[in-house]
């Protein structure tokens, strides 16, 4: 294996695209090193992202923020600006592993690892992140949701890397929330995970978008749940249209972590739930 | 394969250790450091036992590469006492025997200075969140977080 730290996403790019064999980024670290570690996957090329100019920043930019692509979760947390106004992203982020993970841990190795249970992504796809992505041919823009395709796979070229999170401007009366279930309180993999980012005019739900993560090959951005919601004040005819475009939206696997039904069910439960707290977050005074 | 050639710091002194790509920075301390206060339990992120900090930021020592260290400043719980004086924690630990095989104890010494530096005033269930990467198999908790608690208060009243 070599290891390089290149202190340039030009540099990054030449030697992702010059590279034989298996090549990962390092950013945290939590999924590569595991993986190196448990011999899943031996990379034959490593290259550290941590050393370029400005991955470790958050920085506003167009209302929202520019998040680097070696930023932790820890840092997230930390940030009670982005926390006040993204509060469902920062807690989907801090829900990943323990505190040491937190430490290391980063939003785009979260999607790139391509987990479909991975916990910040339904939050990212709620939120309409999108991502700078630059290889060879230069940069681009993409949806989160058009980065997974499907376990352990991204859309990503040979040569391609994230260089840059872009959350959109947050604005008025708008409010994000996450929920996933495990089994215990700490320290496990989604069963199912649900996010939900809305905007109100009074009661009256205006704008949403409804996410759920490890109920299909990669997270899913539900539009279904999201028209079931919007026009509505949230009652109980809405959140029931919603459990069902929810489970409906479902196409889950059995494992030891939760069968289909189960699955298909909790879905439903969570995203009642999500809705409810980001409803309440998005009325509250700021 | 190549070595590569790594200066950093660790507990205040500089250091310098040619590395295999591969190898960790828990194997880089243990193995060509001589510092085996950090404990390899999983290899995996799971058990805490590797815990370090990097910068200041709490980490597994073995989910970074050797070579990642490069630049920063390390610490481990070699550097936790002052010379033969302990640090309040450790005396605490000892008081209160929040330790039996003690394999577990260096990582969550390093864990829970660090959590004190953070928040001197942590509620019990804040110190148990904190420590929900570091597994003890002997204790069942109890006497760690009693001894934490009390550590922070003790440390309150001091400064
Ligand atoms: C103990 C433990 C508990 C965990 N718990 C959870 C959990 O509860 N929920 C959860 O979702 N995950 C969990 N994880 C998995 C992991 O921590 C997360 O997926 C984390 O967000 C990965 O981020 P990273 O920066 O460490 O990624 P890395 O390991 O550095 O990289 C992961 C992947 O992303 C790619 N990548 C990284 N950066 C880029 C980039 N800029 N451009 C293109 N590709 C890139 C790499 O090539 C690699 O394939 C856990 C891991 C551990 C060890
Ligand atoms: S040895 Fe590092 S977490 Fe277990
Ligand atoms: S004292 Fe034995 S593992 Fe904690």
């Amino acid at each position: 294996m070599r290891y390089h730290s290149p202190e340039s996403f030009d540099d990054a790019v030449a030697l992702a695209r010059d590279a034989d064999g298996i090549t990962r980024f390092l950013a945290g670290g939590t999924d590569v090193l595991v993986q190196l570690r448990t011999e899943t996957v031996i990379p034959d090329v490593m290259i550290d992202i941590k050393r370029i100019t400005g991955v470790h920043d958050i920085t506003r930019e167009d209302g929202g923020w520019r998040i680097g692509v070696a930023v932790t979760g820890a840092e997230m947390s930390e940030h009670a600006e982005l926390q006040n106004e993204w509060p469902g992203l920062v807690e989907a982020m801090d829900l990943i592993g323990s505190t040491q993970v937190q430490g290391r841990a980063t939003l785009v190795g979260n999607l790139c690892n391509g987990s479909p249970a991975a916990d910040s992504v339904p939050a990212m796809i709620a939120a309409g992140i999108e991502l700078s992505i630059t290889g060879p041919d230069g940069t681009r823009r993409e949806k989160t949701e058009n980065i997974p395709t499907g376990p352990g796979k991204t859309s990503l070229e040979k040569g391609e890397l994230v260089t840059a999170v872009h959350v959109p401007a947050r604005g008025d009366n708008a409010g994000d929330a996450y929920l996933r279930f495990i089994p215990r309180t700490e320290m496990d993999i989604a069963v199912v995970g649900c996010a939900v980012s809305l905007r109100r005019e009074g009661n009256k739900i205006t704008e949403a978008r409804v996410s759920l993560g490890a109920v299909a090959p990669t997270a899913l951005l539900v539009e279904d749940a999201a028209q079931a919601i919007i026009g509505t004040e949230l009652d109980d005819a809405a959140l029931d249209a919603l459990g069902a475009a929810a489970s409906a939206a479902c196409n889950p696997i059995d494992d030891k972590r939760g069968t289909i039904k189960f699955r298909t069910h909790v879905a439903a439960v969570l995203a009642k739930r999500a809705a409810k707290i980001a409803y309440d977050r998005a009325g509250a005074d700021k | 394969m190549s070595s590569i050639h790594v200066s950093t710091t660790v507990n205040g002194d500089e250091v310098e250790f040619l590395c295999d790509p591969r190898e960790t920075l828990l194997d880089v301390l243990r193995d060509r450091l001589g510092l085996t206060g950090a404990k390899e339990g999983c290899g995996t992120g799971d058990c805490g036992a590797c815990s370090v900090t990097v910068d200041d930021r709490l980490v597994c020592s073995c989910l970074m590469l050797g070579a990642e260290a490069e630049g920063k400043s390390i610490n481990t719980v070699e550097g936790i006492a002052d010379g033969e004086k302990l640090h309040p924690l450790q005396e605490k630990f000892i008081e209160y025997a929040a330790l039996q095989c003690g394999i577990c104890t260096p990582g969550i010494l390093v864990a829970t200075k660090s959590l004190l530096e953070k928040h001197p005033d942590p509620t019990e269930s804040q110190v148990r969140y904190w420590l929900a990467g570091n597994l003890c198999r002997c204790t069942g908790y109890d006497k760690i977080i009693r001894a934490v608690m009390d550590t922070a208060a003790d440390m309150r009243k001091a400064s």
